[in-house]
């Protein structure tokens, strides 16, 4: 399938498998979508953060009382204010609400004010007097897990270390190639701001918070903890979101907000400005990756060794879990027998590092793939043959010991990848229009230099949570005269689950009209917007309760017609005899019936690792492989992406113009983090929080995108779908980097590449 | 704070803004004053397009534009495109060609792409992309919105 003319697809039905708009869409054409920003209520205040200026250092004194003494100041907060647990963290809770004693990284909360406007936020935060004894701050993750430095934290320098030990250790070569590559820390530069509105219940017994988050029932289990309520009394709406990808899954301005409309006794707004986000929320882990491949004349590897050491920054967050996926999917989609793996994720004085789309399997990939290039170079076939001969496939093993189960189309993706056609487009573009140039109109690169090069990426990413973790779903479906109702927690961040979700509705129930209640907390769990989860989980959940409601209306009618309930179908918007003739539509054989059914999905349990690594820690697996092709002035170090070709393992496209959708975009920041995207830190300082300093991917810098969609319905997952949104992500950066060592014959071991890494070295 | 008063031509009609600080940017004032909230802000350098109105008939950033500075001018937002419920050509050919996810950065980009029609009525793939480069989406990778816009050309270009 071509990326282009997929809408023209677009059916009315609307069921599995159609190209069907998203229900919100108008509201967000038309500007009248609600994000969570764009809330506002009565009487409010305005919240604001006060934020360290030091990477490292002691609190001495905080004296408050200037910030008190502004006039249309009400409320000040700030360690000592927080009534119940001092500290919050997504799987140990080690951040605190506000500093206490200590500040750790650039930016960490020390107070908060609520004040009339935004202006007389400004004014009392700096009316706060804090001081400290600045300290030096760690910064390199090897000393923190080297024992060289003392604790900055009272948990230690080390947030995990985990091995990973399979097979024959003993193994080498005969061919062996490696290397050690490195990323730098990426942002999920997510466009709506963190931003939420807090109103306080009567007497300050509760609150109600309106939120962009990810995860509604995580953050209010740990904002009651912080505000020593029970959760009952802290009840979650979601607010509109604006892009997330891992960015919102941890506790931002949650407590502050919550905190300062229960002592204010008014509603309270916050907003972060875009250099507060940069510091307010966690980031793609910047990491090291050594690796040594052991294979035999043929190419065929015998055993891998590899060393990870991924920087968490000040506080864990998901650094754990984050090393694992990172360590478990050192072998990419390839059989690999014996391995010995080293991990560590290590606490420094860098912003704090957590999820974004990848989790791990970035860092992890941008290596392996680097390393089957150069395997390829050492055996004497080109990278297409390499990857084929080691192709995984169902029923091999992880090098954790776990099987594959999933359908693992992953010699077909490479092959169908290197079947698209290649660009038309010539070496430095049509036409001589400079705007096609690596560089575009400013005109300095020179077309005559341009060099144009072919790279690979193929990657396999596991789907839902792991090590052990029961990340289930819950929803609820009302069928009434015709319409369902679907209730569900599942968070949309603009991945278009609430597409989906009318569409199995729709397909089983039989019904045109679906309504989407509000996303809240007074439903279960749906588990986080991460790991490509939502349509595989909360998919299943709509999909378990109206399969319960079926079963019920099949058994209604069965009844009023003197039928086996086994024998009825849905047919269109009708049921239907399979046996006999009758047809009745499903709005008529609803009129006046109430049938509400609530169903919770978990996917199979999952294992931890032993001490070896050894483990069926994760649930399930797609891969995808990606070409890219890539234009570069090597004289000036400038790159232009002419064009991604990629095969994609999806399961089932339940929606294919949003699995493109998810693609494409998948792809784009792959590209920002191959080429662009990199928070430069000095010292445990940041130099480049804002949409000025950190480049994000613009209409210019994409390319053309080709894609095709490997449709091989897994028989794990409810529907056949495999999550989409990650894979995408992690294959670009290793394929675009290839690239550009292909049209300039050097080695590049880094992301972002920067023009001196392309220019000012020989060029081979 | 002080107290100043103005009024300002927002999509047709005269809006007075009380209360103001004179330092508020025409984003602020058009969101928190006016409670004309389609226009977003999500970098406050004029980097992202989120925040782009039309002033006297030009595409600019409000987020880098005095409010009180625009008093005299034509102001058109995303919200004076078309009424509420009733999409015109460009917002409905997002809609239907995937162009949306999150959606923060679309009325920015809807305002963007219905001054490149109105300039251009058949820009090339390259024109789409420099003209609308203004304007960041982070979820889409913009193959989507530029299906988008060269199928409103498209349908202008049979429809005359």
């Amino acid at each position: 399938m071509s990326a282009t003319g997929v809408a023209s697809e677009t059916t009315t039905r609307g069921g599995l498998g159609d190209n069907v708009v998203r229900p919100d869409g108008v509201a967000k054409v038309q500007g009248s979508f609600a994000f969570s920003g764009d809330l506002t209520a009565d009487g409010f205040l305005w919240g604001a953060t006060l934020r360290s200026p030091h990477p490292y250092a002691r609190i001495v004194r905080i004296d408050a009382s200037g910030a008190w003494a502004i006039d249309g100041v009400e409320c000040v907060l700030t360690a000592s204010d927080v009534p119940g647990r001092a500290t919050y963290g997504l799987i140990s809770h080690d951040q605190p609400v506000f500093a206490h004693e200590y500040v750790r990284f650039e930016g960490e909360p020390i107070a908060a004010v609520a004040a009339d406007h935004p202006e007389t936020c400004r004014r009392a935060l700096a009316a706060i007097v804090v001081e400290y004894e600045v300290l030096a701050p760690l910064t390199d993750a090897e000393r923190a897990i080297d024992g060289s430095h003392p604790p900055i934290h009272p948990d230690g320098n080390v947030l995990r270390h985990q091995r990973i030990v399979r097979g024959d250790q003993s193994i080498v070569g005969p061919i062996t190639v490696e290397g050690t590559y490195e990323l730098g820390m990426q942002d999920q530069a997510f466009l709506g701001l963190e931003a939420a509105l807090a109103l306080p219940d009567p007497g300050g017994e509760g609150v109600e918070l309106f939120v962009a988050t990810q995860w509604l029932h995580e953050d209010r289990k740990q904002i009651a903890a912080c505000l020593d309520l029970p959760e009952e009394k802290v009840r979650l709406t979601l607010g509109g979101v604006g892009g997330a990808f891992g960015a919102r899954e941890d506790i931002s301005l949650q407590v502050h907000c919550c905190l300062l409309a229960l002592r204010s006794g008014r509603p309270v707004r916050m907003a972060y400005s875009r250099q507060e986000s940069f510091r307010g929320h966690v980031h793609r882990h910047p990491g090291k990756v050594w690796m040594r491949h052991h294979a035999d004349a043929s190419g065929h590897i015998r055993r891998i060794e590899a060393r990870f050491v991924l920087d968490g920054g000040a506080y864990a967050s998901t650094s754990s879990a984050v090393l694992v996926n990172a360590i478990t999917h050192t072998q990419g989609p390839y059989k690999c027998d014996n391995a010995t793996v080293d991990g560590w994720a290590a606490r420094t004085n860098n912003l704090p590092c957590g999820a974004m789309r990848g989790f791990g399997v970035v860092q992890a990939c941008f290596a392996h793939e680097a390393q089957m290039d150069k395997l390829a170079a050492a055996v004497g076939i080109d990278p297409v043959e390499i990857r084929l001969r080691n192709a995984m496939e169902t029923g091999d093993h992880l090098i954790t010991g776990q099987v594959i189960e999933s359908v693992a189309p992953v010699a077909r993706a490479i092959r169908e990848t290197a079947a698209l056609p290649l660009p038309d487009e010539p070496v430095g573009g049509h036409d001589g229009d400079p705007m096609r140039l690596p560089g575009g109109a400013g005109l300095t690169a020179d077309r005559g230099h341009i060099r144009r090069g072919i790279g690979w990426g193929v990657s396999i990413k596991n789907l839902m949570y792991s090590e052990g973790f029961d990340d289930y779903s819950t929803a609820r479906v009302r069928l009434a005269d015709g319409v369902a109702s679907v209730k569900f927690a599942t968070v949309e961040v603009g991945q278009g689950f609430v597409t989906i979700a009318g569409q199995i509705a729709r397909s089983v129930l039989g019904v045109d009209d679906v309504v989407l209640e509000t996303i809240d907390t007074k439903i279960g769990s749906a588990g986080s917007t991460s790991a490509s989860r939502q349509t595989w989980m909360s998919g299943g959940a709509i999909d378990g309760a109206c399969r319960l409601v079926r079963e019920r209306l099949f058994e209604n009618v069965a009844a009023a017609h003197d039928l086996d309930a086994v024998q009825l179908a849905i047919d269109g918007t009708d049921v239907v005899d399979t046996l006999g003739t009758l047809r009745v539509a499903v709005a008529e054989a609803t009129a006046g019936v109430v049938i509400d059914e609530t169903f919770e999905y978990h996917h199979r349990p999952t294992e931890d690792l032993d001490e070896n690594g050894q483990g069926n820690c994760h649930t399930a697996f797609a891969f995808v492989a990606q070409r890219a092709v890539v234009d570069v002035d090597p004289e000036l170090g400038l790159v232009k992406v002419v064009q991604i070709a990629t095969a994609q393992d999806v399961g089932r496209a339940l929606n294919p113009m949003s699995v493109v959708g998810q693609i494409e975009g998948g792809i784009a920041q792959g590209l920002g983090l191959a080429v662009m995207e990199e928070i430069v830190q000095v010292d445990g300082h940041v130099r480049n929080a804002s949409f000025t300093d950190y480049l994000l991917p613009t209409f210019l810098d994409m390319p053309d995108v080709v894609i095709s969609l490997i449709e091989e319905p897994d028989p794990m997952a409810p529907m056949g779908a495999k999550g989409v949104g990650e894979p995408p992500c992690i294959a670009a950066t290793p394929a675009i980097v290839a690239a550009i060592r292909d049209a300039i014959g050097k080695d590049i071991s880094r992301v972002p590449v920067r023009p001196g890494d392309i220019c000012l070295t020989e060029v081979g | 704070m002080s107290s100043e008063m103005y009024s300002l031509h927002v999509n047709g009609e005269l809006r007075e803004v009380r209360d103001a600080w004179v330092g508020e940017s025409l984003l602020f004032v058009l969101r928190e004053r006016l409670g004309l909230l389609g226009s977003k802000g999500a970098c406050e350098q004029g980097e992202c397009g989120s925040c782009s109105v039309l002033v006297d008939g030009e595409l600019l950033c409000s987020c880098l534009v005095l409010a009180a500075g625009a008093v005299g001018q034509a102001i058109v937002t995303i919200e004076g495109v078309a009424p509420l419920g009733a999409p015109n050509d460009v917002q409905q050919a997002f809609v239907d060609c995937g162009a949306v996810q999150c959606g923060f950065c679309t009325p920015g980009l809807i305002m963007a792409a219905h001054a490149l029609l109105e300039r251009s009525a058949s820009p090339t793939e390259i024109e789409i992309r420099e003209e609308l480069s203004g304007n960041i989406c982070r979820c889409t990778g913009y193959g989507r919105i530029i299906e988008a816009v060269q199928s409103v050309a498209v349908a202008r270009r049979s429809a005359t």
